[in-house]
């Protein structure tokens, strides 16, 4: 009896495991091996004989000292309030234009048209950084741009967008929202679009203006959809993305102070510095400030709206 | 009689309507234009572009820069093949993974449901970052300058599992599934021939999110790839960009004088046609497939 519960018990979990099998070893390898890795933040780390397990065990322990030596340079504030200050932004402007944006769409009256203009606008999310590069470029270059073009024939001088940093905060915010607006937009328009329109035809009956149905009905139900989103964008504050920051300025030094971020940090001190035991301290701070963050902004969700908690 | 446009009792005033509707016709035109300017200025003529700049309306037209590319843009072509090559054989392996991984999540009776999930899960909490990650794929699975590499690093995401196992258990009844293995069906049976063809919508959306991801990867070669034969079509871009120098440098290479080869090579124009060969593909499918993404947005709002 207990021997055929066993062969059950086999057989039903056997192929089951087979399947996770992949799937398991793909995160072992590219995600909690690196996890491990994050020992080498407090090494000094150095190639030795044996690969890279022997290394990261051969390496002295150094303590705190490769965080001491961020955040004893420049570096670590400008990073830092690039990257938090950008994502604060993003945030901010990103959600309040797509919930405007999906309102506004929602209200249309030409269906036909707004499903036109909510293709086109979800066409750049498609389009990688590196070709959003090249389309920016084509408006900011400084002897074939567009824009330059545009002010010279308006008798106006040319301006070297690529050199100086004080544009580039408005450039950066600008194609960010460019690339997200549509996607984020249609995000919440498929949101809008299954709230029960008996809601909006008996506050109408009520004779609530269109101003009182958005904000009573409408925004009401996006709220645990923007909460979530938010929560999610604040788990990630510390993150910047890659791409933007290190294709869009085309790696322009003179524009570093305004365009450097975290994540462009690590890779320039990895890549060309050969830093491997600060970079990997930057990137383990940015986790765990990241891991801090998305608990706590969950627990206070919880706290206050049980159902919008994500976990 | 005047005929009226039928509006519904509580659609909005016709001015705002009206204002609404510019609103969005110049967004929408926003985001579409600089592809347009691009596209226009791959076809103008080379010295046209250096004196005068991009343009929507070039003076003088050209197709030179793709007649260049087809005659002797190689490497071009080899980045065009590689880029469809990981993207293909990616999909296929991340695909695959995902929903294997996620089907048996979406299990009752798997016995160790809980601990795969929380495998998965605390991954998209906690990372080890950039720099453990690098050295992993480089020194333990030994991938550097491996077209691998484009591959591996990416093959699985996390939050697709758990989009793909929130549909597996709220479209496939499990009545269905404990029928089918009581008629004798196992799991992989039950998989491939129940679950996978109701699922269908659900995995057509990841694939695609995928595909995209895959073929608009830059990052990986960034990071792992040295060799010009195993370059991606976007890193390719990339290259170009940096060093205006890497497509006259090959074209010396396969046995022209530099001097030649940089008197041919309409660098400019051909700079932006690869960026409108990059971007064709995505451009002509996209609007087929939106309703698909947008049914991927609202599948993935659903939490457990």
């Amino acid at each position: 009896m207990k021997k055929s519960n066993k062969k059950h018990f086999i057989r039903k979990n056997c192929p089951l495991l087979l399947m996770v099998l992949p799937g398991a070893a793909w995160l072992l390898i590219f995600k909690y091996l690196p996890m491990f890795g994050v020992v080498i933040a407090f090494k000094d780390f150095r190639y030795y004989p044996g690969g890279f397990i022997s290394s990261m065990i051969h390496s002295e322990w150094v303590g705190f000292k490769n965080f001491e030596f961020l955040f004893s340079s420049n570096d670590a504030y400008i990073i830092i309030r690039n990257t938090v200050g950008y994502n604060l932004v993003f945030i901010i402007t990103g959600t309040i234009l797509s919930v405007a944006f999906a309102i506004m769409l929602n209200e249309m009256t030409r269906k036909k048209l707004s499903k036109i203009f909510q293709t086109s606008m979800f066409f750049p999310y498609f389009l990688s950084w590196v070709i959003v590069s090249y389309f920016v470029y084509a408006y900011l270059s400084s002897d074939k741009g567009i824009i330059n073009q545009m002010l010279l024939s308006l008798g106006m001088d040319k301006t070297s967008w690529y050199t100086q940093p004080k544009f580039w905060p408005m450039i950066l915010v600008l194609v960010n929202n460019w690339k997200h607006l549509g996607y984020s937009t249609v995000y919440y328009l498929a949101a809008i679009c299954s709230v029960d329109k008996t809601y909006y035809e008996s506050a109408m009956l009520d004779g609530a203006t269109k101003w009182q149905q958005i904000k009573y009905i409408t925004l009401p139900h996006l709220k645990p959809m923007i909460i979530t989103l938010t929560i999610l964008s604040i788990g990630r504050i510390f993150s910047a993305d890659f791409g933007l920051f290190y294709n869009v300025p085309k790696q322009s030094g003179p524009l570093f102070p305004v365009t450097n971020v975290i994540d462009t940090y690590v890779y320039r001190a990895l890549m060309y510095s050969g830093d491997i035991g600060m970079s990997t301290a930057t990137g383990l701070f940015q986790a765990v400030i990241g891991f801090l963050l998305i608990m706590l902004t969950n627990y206070i969700v919880k706290k206050i709206d049980k159902d919008s908690a994500i976990f | 009689m005047i005929k009226k446009t039928k509006r519904s009792f509580h659609s909005i005033n016709k001015g705002p309507d009206i204002i609404i509707t510019i609103f969005f016709a110049i967004f929408a035109l926003s985001c579409i234009l600089p592809f347009l300017t691009v596209i226009m200025s791959s076809l103008t003529d080379e010295t046209t572009l250096i004196k005068n700049g991009y343009s929507l309306f070039p003076k003088h037209m050209s197709l030179k820069a793709y007649t260049y590319i087809f005659d002797q843009g190689q490497q071009i072509i080899k980045s065009f093949g590689v880029s469809v090559f990981i993207t293909i054989i990616g999909t296929a392996i991340s695909v695959m993974m995902t929903a294997f991984y996620a089907y048996a999540l979406s299990r009752p009776k798997f016995r160790y449901k809980k601990f795969f999930n929380y495998m998965a899960f605390f991954t998209m909490l906690f990372g080890g970052g950039l720099v453990p990650t690098y050295l992993v794929v480089t020194h333990v699975v030994g991938l550097k300058d491996s077209i691998w590499a484009l591959i591996l690093p990416m093959a699985l995401n996390v939050f697709f599992i758990i989009v793909m196992r929130t549909f597996f258990k709220s479209s496939v009844p499990d009545s269905i599934i404990e029928a089918a293995q009581i008629d004798g069906a196992g799991e992989f049976m039950t998989f491939f021939k129940i679950v996978l063809p109701i699922s269908l919508p659900s995995v057509a959306t990841i694939s695609l999110f995928t595909t995209l991801g895959y073929w608009n990867d830059w990052f990986n070669a960034l990071l792992y790839i040295d060799s010009a034969h195993i370059t991606p079509l976007q890193y390719l871009l990339m290259q170009i960009d940096r060093n205006m120098q890497f497509l006259i440098q090959n074209a010396s290479d396969m046995g022209m004088g530099a001097g030649e080869a940089s008197n041919q090579l309409p660098a400019e124009t051909v700079k932006m046609a690869i960026v409108v060969i990059s971007t064709i593909p995505i451009a002509c499918a996209y609007p087929f497939f939106q309703k698909y993404f947008i049914q991927g947005l609202t599948v993935g709002a659903v939490k457990e």
